[in-house]
This record gives C-alpha cells, structure tokens and sequence, in this order.
C-alpha cells in the first residue's frame, strides 16, 4: 500500500507521543490508521474496517460508554467513512454528542454530523432543538460552533425556527460571531431566498461593519444579490467604489495582506460586484473608472495573486461601459497573461482572450502565433480553451482552417460554426467527418441540428446541398459501413429516406438495397434500425416486391417495435390510398403554440387547476413555521391553511384517533366542512357526453349547507356545463356520429360528495352499446363513499328511459404506492406536517415478522416498501392523483409502531384504519 | 467552491468537504473519477481543469493532492490561493505540515477548514484571525483536560 506512510511511520514514532492529552483519547485511531497502512489488500482493509465498524457498533449502544469515549469513537466512525464504508448508525450518536456533550465533545458531535448529514437528512430534525440552544449559549465558542454547522448544513424547513436568533447575531460585539452569522444568512438566502427577503436593511449594516472580516462576508450576499437584480443596487455603487479605493489604498489592518497585497479576495469581490453594476450603464461606469485604474496600476508585482485581481479587473472593465484608455491597459494584460510562460497565466490569459473577443475580435489578431502554438499544446485543458476562442472568431474566411483544428481534437465542432461554411460539397464532407470521427460522443443535439439546417432551407436553394449529401451518403453507404457510428448511421438514413428522390438518376432498388444491408448487420443498434425503417417507409412506391421480402424477413424479430413497424410497411406498400393518406409530401406542419391542448387546458382550469406558470415566475412555498419547539415543526405545504392550526378540533383529531368507525364519521363532517367552508370548492365530476339532444344534467352542490346534506340530482344546466359540452364535442367529434341511440349520462355520488371528484375520461360509442369511462379521484379520504348514478337513454325523440345505479367505494381503493428512494422519502418526511402515531398488530408467524407485516400490507393496500433496515421499515403511498402519505414502521416488542405522515390533515387516520383492518384480516 | 478533496499520491481520500448536497453514492463517483483525472496529469500541466460543468483547480503539495471544484464564472487563480492559504494555515498550526498530520488529526484539520471557509465561500482570510479562533477553541480543550486530571 502506501510505501511513504509506512516509512515515515516507522521514521517518526516520536509524532504520537510528543502529542498531550488529546493523543491519549485518539489512540484507537492512531491503531486503526496504523493497522491499515499495514495492509497490502483492499480485501484485508475490508475486513478489518468491518471489525471496526462492528466494535464501535458495539461501543456507542453500551450504555456505559462516556461523552469522552463517545468523540474518540466519532473520529473513528468519520476516518471509516472517509475511507469509503458505511458508519450511518453512528449518524444519530452524532446528534447525540452535540446535543449532550461538553463543548469539547460537541465540536466533535457538530463536524461529524456537518460531514455525515445531507441537508436534507431527515436526522437533522433532532439536531434543530441543540442549535437553537447553542445559538443562545453564553458560551461563545457554542454559539460559534451552531453557527457554523447552521452555516453548513442545515434543513430548509427549519430555517425560521433559528432565523431570529441568527439575526440578532447581526448585532453582537463579537467580530467573528457577526461574521458567522452572516455567512449562515448567505447560506439561507441560497436555499430559501425569500425567508430572508425581509433583512436587507440588515445586510446593509453588516457591509458597513467597522470589522473588515464582517464587511467582507457580506460581500458573498451582495454579489449574489445585485447578480439577480442589478438595478436594486445601484445607489451602493460609490460604497463599494470607496471600499475599494480603501482597501487598495492599505486602510486595512495587515492581517489582511496576503503576500504584502491587501485584502485580495475583498478585492476580487468588489471587482465583481462593480462589474454587475457597471454592465451596460454607461452613468454607473463612469463612477468606477477611476478606481478600475487604479487597481490596473496597482497589481504590479509578479505573484499569482496579483493576477488573480488583475484577471477580474480586465473582465471588469471589458464588462461595463467602454473606456477607450481602460480597454488598452486591460489588453495589454490579456497580451501578459497569454504570453507567460507560466502555463496557469496562459490559460487565463485565453479565457481572457476568449471572454473580450466578442467586444473586439481583433485583439485575437495580435496573438495569433501564440494561440497557434497552443493550439498543438500538450495539455488538454489549454487545448481546449483555444478551440474555444477559435470557436469565437470564426467567420467565413478561417472556417475552413478553425474547423480542421477542430477535428484534429476529438472532433470538437460546434455545428453553429459550419454556418459559415464557403461551399455545399465542403460542408457535407466535413460533416461526414464529423460524424465518422466523432460519432456517438457527439451532443444529442449535433445531428439534430444538422438535419434541421438541411430541412429548414428553401427547396429551390437547398436542394443542391440535399442532392449533395444523397450523394455523398450512397457513397459512404457503398463502403464498409460497420465501424460507423450510430449516429452517422441515422443521419444518412433520414437524409435518404426524406431526398433519395430529388436524385433522379439514383436507382430507388439500390437505395433500398443499401439500407436493407443496414438493416442485416448486427453492430446496428435497434434504435437506428427504427431510423432505417423509417427510411425505408418514406422512399417512394413501386419495389413492393423488395419491401414486402424485408417486412416478411423482419416480421419474426425479437424486437416488437421493429416487428410493428415492418408490418405497417407491409401495409403500406400494398395499400397506395392509405399510403398516400400517410405519407403526403411535404406535411410536416408543427403547431408550437400547442393549440390542440387548449382543450384539455381550459378544461383543467374549470377543474381547479392552477393557471401554468413560467419556472421564474414560480416563487417557492413560503414556509410558515409559527412554532419552532412544537413536535411537527415543519408547515410548508399549502394543503394546511392558517385556520387548520387554529381549529382545536382538528388538532386533536389528527393526532389520536383509533379505528373506531363512529369516530370515524364525525372526523369526515369536520373534513367536509372544512373543505366547503374555505374557498366554496366545487368540485367538477359532471360527464360530459357526445353531441346529445338535450343537455346533459349537472349536479352541482351549490352551497355549504347543501354539501353536508344529501345531495339530490337536479338537472340543472349551467353555462359552465354548456361550455365543458362544447368543448367535449369538439374533442369527441367523430367518435359518436351516426349513433341512433343518444344517451345522456349521469353521474353523482352521495353526501360526501366533497371527497369526490371525477372527469369522464373517453366514450366509444358503437351502434346499439357505448361504453364510458369516468375517472374518480378522492379528494378527501373517508372510509366509505357510496356512489350513485344513472344513465338515461331515449329510445325514440322525447321518451327518456333512466336506469340507476349503485356503488360503494373506500379509500383503499384510491391509495397507490409512490415509488421514492430513501433519500427521497427522507426530503418528504420532513416536509409534512400531520402525523399520527399507533401501535399495530405485528404478524408474528414467520421468520421475518417486520417484512411479512410490511408485505401483508402492501399485498392489501397497494403500498410501496421503500426500505427495510433492520427492526425499521420505510413505506410510502399517494391518494389517486392526490396527497402523499409516508409510514414509518419500527418493531416495538410484539407491537408495530406506525408513524405516519401526509399534508393531508385526515388521511393517515384512514390509511392507519386500513392498515389495522387488513391486518386484522390477514 | 462546491467542494473540496485532499488525497494522497496514492489515490487515497485524506479529507472532503462538500458544500453543495449530493448523495453518497455520487460523492464517491466524483471522487473516484477526479482522483484518477488529476493523477494522470503530468506536473507541468495547468493546474485547471474542466470537468463536466465544473472547473477542477488542484495543487500537490508534497505527497498531498488539494483539489476544488469551482463555477466556471469563478475565479481558478483566486481558488489557487485559497488552496493556498489553507496550507499555510494547517503549516502554522501543526508546524510544517506532513501528511501524517493530516492523516492522524483529520479532525482538526477540519476545524481550521471550518474557520477559513464556511458555506463554500472564504470566511476569514486573515491568517492571525483564523489561527486564534482555533487556538480559543483548543484551549478551551486544555483547560477541561487539566480540570478533569
């Protein structure tokens, strides 16, 4: 293994005892890391981690194990899983130890649990309570430490439980406690910007904070700030301009200076932020050209750090309104930059040069001989960026040369750059190269964007670029074609079967043969035998002898896509009307306002649906959380209003509640109630039917009082009702016509109609039958929904026959498993809010009780087993289209104790009821 | 930065600290396959490279590798110094660092990582602010030791 380690190992056995105290309690380490060094096997390493692991498995769940003992154990647990190996039971010690431990042992607790924990880990949940305690810790190393982890990894969720103890931080005497508190913000204002929307002023505060290390902070939030909305900023332009000026005029402490320069990452950040600021504002730009001098001037001495601060000041000032006198002292950096034999330098100075040739193509001029050079440059990295600029400054006089360079690497052609290309046989032959060389690590989008450039031209104009790639294809395709790439091979079989014809000397039986070759060969993948086929399809009639040998040679292929599509072809080459139906030349028309859907669109938004939403106009569920220390601390989803909280009997509800069916009943008036009080929902379940002669009936409980009564049918028909029917025609149209009998359905449940809700989904109708299918979805669960119906019918104008009809529905019915992993489920748990907590039945007559459980119930309830880790057992389920619900099952004695949660505030009650009775069954 | 590793000649994994969340699955894949990139290049070669959408910025110190993954709007000379700095401050704080010191105190080599960057970004870039801040730290650990001897 690793010879040096060994020999200074044994060279330096003085290291470990020359170390006080704290050697002492990582001795066991110091074995451990010992002990591997040793080893000459991954095998042997795993096996001795795995004792490991089990020893320290052994060590935190004895109880006599001390806080003391406990951190020497965490460190042992992080070097395990640094090496690659899973510790994750010790992840909840590590809560622990930052929750009980001595500051000592919390430092060690905190770094463990920042190392092990995602942000979305569900364990840190437990570690809010100790965060919040150490925030208000007298201690300031503790509240240093909270700050930090907080800083690092903390819940999105639980952001406003510690928010206003971070904010108050703001304003403490203690420089490095200010400066942790503002990192935490920036942090939070990453993941969850709008919960610190409302503490600018604050920030504001921080950048004038007397300490520099707290004003530099803040700089992190400004940036990204004033990168979202420059224009709110700009009135801090002349602070940031006389902070610069400061900190470049040597105003800071020395402390600062690294390298004898000042404050450069202070610099750095402001150069950025004044390069936000100044971008296309000529007023703002001017306020800063002095200092920009300035800094050009000062970032004399030959040190990378100088650089660094001379390389933001050159895109600083090639970013913001143009200074003659500026540009040319930033050129003559770019020249300092791309000539240094520092190979670092150089390749800044190309991304330099790369960044400023859009604004003046010439200053690429002046190094030409150097960018040739490193064009041929041993190091991938410089080679690239290269390509990069060249890709920059290609116009229609370098194509050809840039584009050769390009393919000599790796074939990295930008399609976009062939647009300049001086003539059609130049093109086609490069892109063949292209293809060939490049091949299948070519973007999805290449060949894509190639055919579009073929397809979208004028015929008149193009057709000579297409005949050229026919051309060129059979060619290709005439040679070995069995080392080309997929890719390339799908191209030419688009380019053939869509222009094969434009060539009139071509023989149509030879194209035919050609991809037919394709087709025989086994390095074609089956994706591009669809292409082919394809292909195949669109090449004009008249060899049905050669087509029909081929779909009778594929029709006893494995693949059933390929089967399916030679038996069309075979269709297709004997039926010339149908053919010519399918096929019309040149049809291709693409509707991209999507007007087709308006239909279903409207009629989703009749239906309750929220209106579409770009994603940046989408802002985030504002997370309310209203009490930091209660059990379910996190309310973020939108399913449970203000007045849930606030409704005694809901609360209550939704936390103890056994499988009695009375109480049952009486939790689902609360619910109905609950739901018609709101916003007056009204839930749309009304079918809508074919061209009728009468308007269908809608049953539409008008109003609250209505809707805890039973609800009668009453053929009412609204002119919301006469619309959906408009739009169900248009959209049915075709399927009902000729029909002798007319029928108008009806549909409508009982008194819990609320919980319902359901669409027709599609009528076929034939002569004398019409079949119809509704889709239900259960909005609020109960145990029992009874449903009602009927169908009417005339037989002849004016006599309507009714037929009623009767069903009963239970939640179960509308519960589907939610497939999540763990990590997902554990993103999810956090985010709900209702949880209930019972003791089931275990079925203890197999091996594997928790599994057999767990299976008995997904085997009744159609749940899904996310995880089964030792005694615990993860499930999730959803509602049919409608709110999630999560279990979590631990064996507890002869006992299984669920734990669920949903955000709906009734459901785990039913699914917890569902669960006991199927149990109860088994 | 989105996330830093420290390895060894050897390919083996000394420290990593990830600021952005993935999981461990795809912590493990990044890593193998950055160790094995930069290994493979030869010392004269720039010390950046680009990896998927990311910019690598790596530096071997002696037998140890420090590498960072930044923003392509970063800045890699910037990131060089950070990389930098960092190896001064665990030089000051163990005395002419080694490996060894890290292998042996990953722990504290953290904590000072802790001190300098939070949240992926550079926290105290003053070297005396930093060392203190640990020095306080630890000495609150000596006291407790000598309380409890």
């Amino acid at each position: 293994m690793s010879d040096v380690v060994e020999k200074t190992l044994t060279a330096l056995p003085g290291l470990f005892e020359s170390q006080t105290g704290a050697a002492k309690i990582t001795n066991r380490l110091r074995q451990l890391i010992k002990s591997i060094t040793e080893l000459t096997s991954k095998h042997e390493e795993e096996n001795l981690i795995k004792r490991e692991l089990s020893a320290i498995k052994e060590q935190v769940s004895s109880p006599n194990t001390t806080m003391k003992q406990m951190r020497e154990i965490m460190v042992r647990a992080m070097y395990c899983e640094m090496l690659g190996y899973d510790a994750s039971f010790t992840y909840i010690h590590a809560i622990k130890l930052a929750q009980q431990g001595g500051v000592l042992e919390k430092r060690v607790g905190y770094l463990a649990v920042s190392l092990f924990l995602n942000e979305g880990h569900e364990l840190l949940l437990l570690l809010v309570n100790t965060v919040l305690k150490d925030l208000q810790s007298t201690n300031l190393i503790e509240v240093c430490m909270a700050l930090t982890v907080v800083a690092q990894v903390f819940p999105k969720d639980m952001i406003p439980a510690v928010l206003p103890l971070v904010e108050d931080k703001l304003s403490h005497p203690k420089e490095i406690i200010r400066r942790k508190a503002v990192l935490a913000l920036y942090k939070f204002y990453l993941i969850a910007p709008n919960q610190v929307q409302h503490i600018h002023a604050k920030f504001c505060k921080a950048l004038s904070d007397k300490d520099p290390g707290v004003m530099a902070s803040s700089l992190h939030i400004y940036l990204q700030l004033i990168r979202e909305s420059p224009d709110s900023y700009k009135d801090l332009t002349g602070s940031f301009v006389t902070i610069l000026k400061q900190v470049l005029g040597g105003k800071l402490p020395v402390d600062f200076n690294y390298h004898s320069v000042p404050a450069p990452w202070l610099q750095i950040q402001l150069l950025r932020i004044l390069s936000l600021l100044g971008k296309e504002d000529q007023s703002t730009s001017e306020l800063m050209y002095e200092v920009l001098d300035e800094s050009l001037r000062r970032a004399e001495m030959n040190h990378n750090i100088t650089y660094a601060i001379l390389y933001e000041c050159v895109k600083a000032v090639y970013t913001i309104h143009p200074k003659a006198e500026l540009l040319e002292k930033a050129a003559r950096c770019i020249g300092n930059f791309v000539l240094s034999p520092k190979i670092n330098l150089k390749y800044l100075g190309l991304k330099a040069l790369t960044y400023v040739v859009q604004h003046d193509a010439k200053l690429a001029l002046q190094h030409q001989m150097t960018i040739i050079e490193c064009l041929d440059h041993s190091d991938f990295t410089i080679k690239r960026e290269t390509l990069e600029l060249l890709f920059r400054i290609t116009n229609a006089q370098n194509v050809t040369v840039i584009v050769e360079k390009m393919l000599d690497f790796l074939c990295y052609v930008p399609i976009k750059t062939l647009t300049f290309a001086p003539d059609n046989s130049w093109f086609i032959q490069t892109m063949n190269d292209v293809f060939s060389i490049g091949g299948d690590l070519l973007q999805q989008d290449d060949p894509n964007n190639f055919l579009r450039l073929l397809a979208e031209g004028k015929p008149e104009e193009d057709d000579q670029l297409r005949l050229y790639a026919v051309e060129s294809y059979l060619t290709v395709l005439k040679g070995h074609t069995s080392h080309l790439p997929q890719c390339f091979l799908q191209v030419m079989s688009w380019v053939l079967g869509e222009y094969a014809h434009l060539q009139e000397s071509v023989d149509r039986r030879e194209v035919i043969r050609l991809l037919t070759q394709l087709l025989d060969q086994r390095s074609v993948s089956s994706e591009t035998r669809v292409w082919i086929l394809s292909a195949l399809t669109k090449i004009p009639e008249g060899q049905t002898d050669l087509i029909l040998d081929l779909a009778e040679s594929l029709s006893s292929s494995q693949d059933t896509v390929l089967r399916q599509q030679a038996q069309e072809l075979r269709h297709l080459s004997q039926d010339s009307q149908l053919r010519e139906w399918v096929l019309v030349e040149n049809s291709c028309a693409v509707d991209s306002s999507l007007s087709f859907l308006d239909g279903f669109v409207s009629e989703a938004l009749a239906a309750g649906a929220a209106p579409y939403k770009p994603p940046h106009q989408r802002q985030e569920e504002l997370s309310l959380n209203l009490e930091p220390y209660s059990f379910s601390l996190p309310v973020s989803l939108s399913s449970c209003s203000i007045t849930d909280r606030q409704s005694p009997t809901l609360l209550s509800v939704s936390s103890g509640l056994s499988g009695n069916s009375a109480e049952l009943s009486t939790l689902i008036l609360e619910g109905v109630k609950r739901v018609w009080g709101k916003d007056g929902y009204l839930p749309q379940k009304e079918a809508t039917a074919p061209p009728v002669d009468e308007p269908s009936a809608a049953v539409q409980p008008a109003s609250q009082q209505e809707a805890a009564e039973r609800i009668e049918p009453r053929p009412e028909p609204s002119t919301q009702n006469q619309d959906k029917q408009q739009l169900a025609s248009s959209l049915f149209v075709g399927l009902g016509v000729g029909s002798s009998v007319s029928l108008v359905r009806k549909l409508f449940y009982d008194g819990f109609t609320a919980s319902l809700r359901g669409n027709v989904m599609d009528c076929l109708e034939a002569r004398s039958t019409s079949v119809c299918h509704y889709a239900l979805l259960m909005d609020d669960p109960h145990t029992n929904v009874s449903l009602t119906g009927t169908v009417s019918y005339q037989t002849q104008p004016g006599h309507t026959n009714t037929l009623p009809f009767s069903g009963t529905l239970s939640t179960a019915d509308f519960i589907r498993p939610l497939v999540v992993t763990t990590e997902e489920y554990g993103k999810l748990w956090l985010s709900l809010s209702h949880d209930v907590k019972q003791n089931l039945k275990l079925l203890t007559d197999a091996g594997d009780p928790l599994r057999t459980t767990l299976n008995a119930l997904k085997d009744a309830l159609q749940l899904h087993v996310v995880d089964i880790i030792g005694s615990e057992g993860i499930v999730a389920c959803r509602l049919l289209s409608g709110a999630p619900c999560l279990l979590h099952c631990r064996v507890n004695g002869a006992a299984l104790a669920m734990w669920l949660r949903s955000p709906h505030p009734a459901l785990p009650d039913f699914i917890l009821y569902h669960c006991q009775r199927a149990l109860a069954h088994h | 930065m989105q996330f830093m590793l420290l390895f060894s000649r050897q390919g083996k994994l000394r420290l990593q600290k990830w600021y952005v969340p993935l999981s461990d699955k795809e912590k493990k894949k990044i890593t193998r396959e950055l160790v094995q990139t930069v290994l493979a290049r030869k010392p004269k070669m720039c010390s950046f490279l680009e990896w998927r959408d990311l910019k690598i910025v790596y530096k071997r110190y002696a037998s140890l590798y420090f590498c960072c993954a930044i923003e392509d709007q970063d800045n890699e000379l910037i990131t060089l110094e950070i990389i930098h700095r960092y190896v001064e401050l665990l030089d000051k704080y163990f005395g002419s660092v080694c490996e060894l010191d890290i292998i042996f105190n990953f722990e504290k080599a953290y904590f000072i990582l802790d001190e300098f960057l939070l949240g992926g970004e550079a926290q105290e870039t003053s070297k005396k602010n930093v060392l203190k801040a640990i020095e306080q730290a630890d000495l609150l650990q000596e006291v407790r030791a000598l309380a409890t001897a």
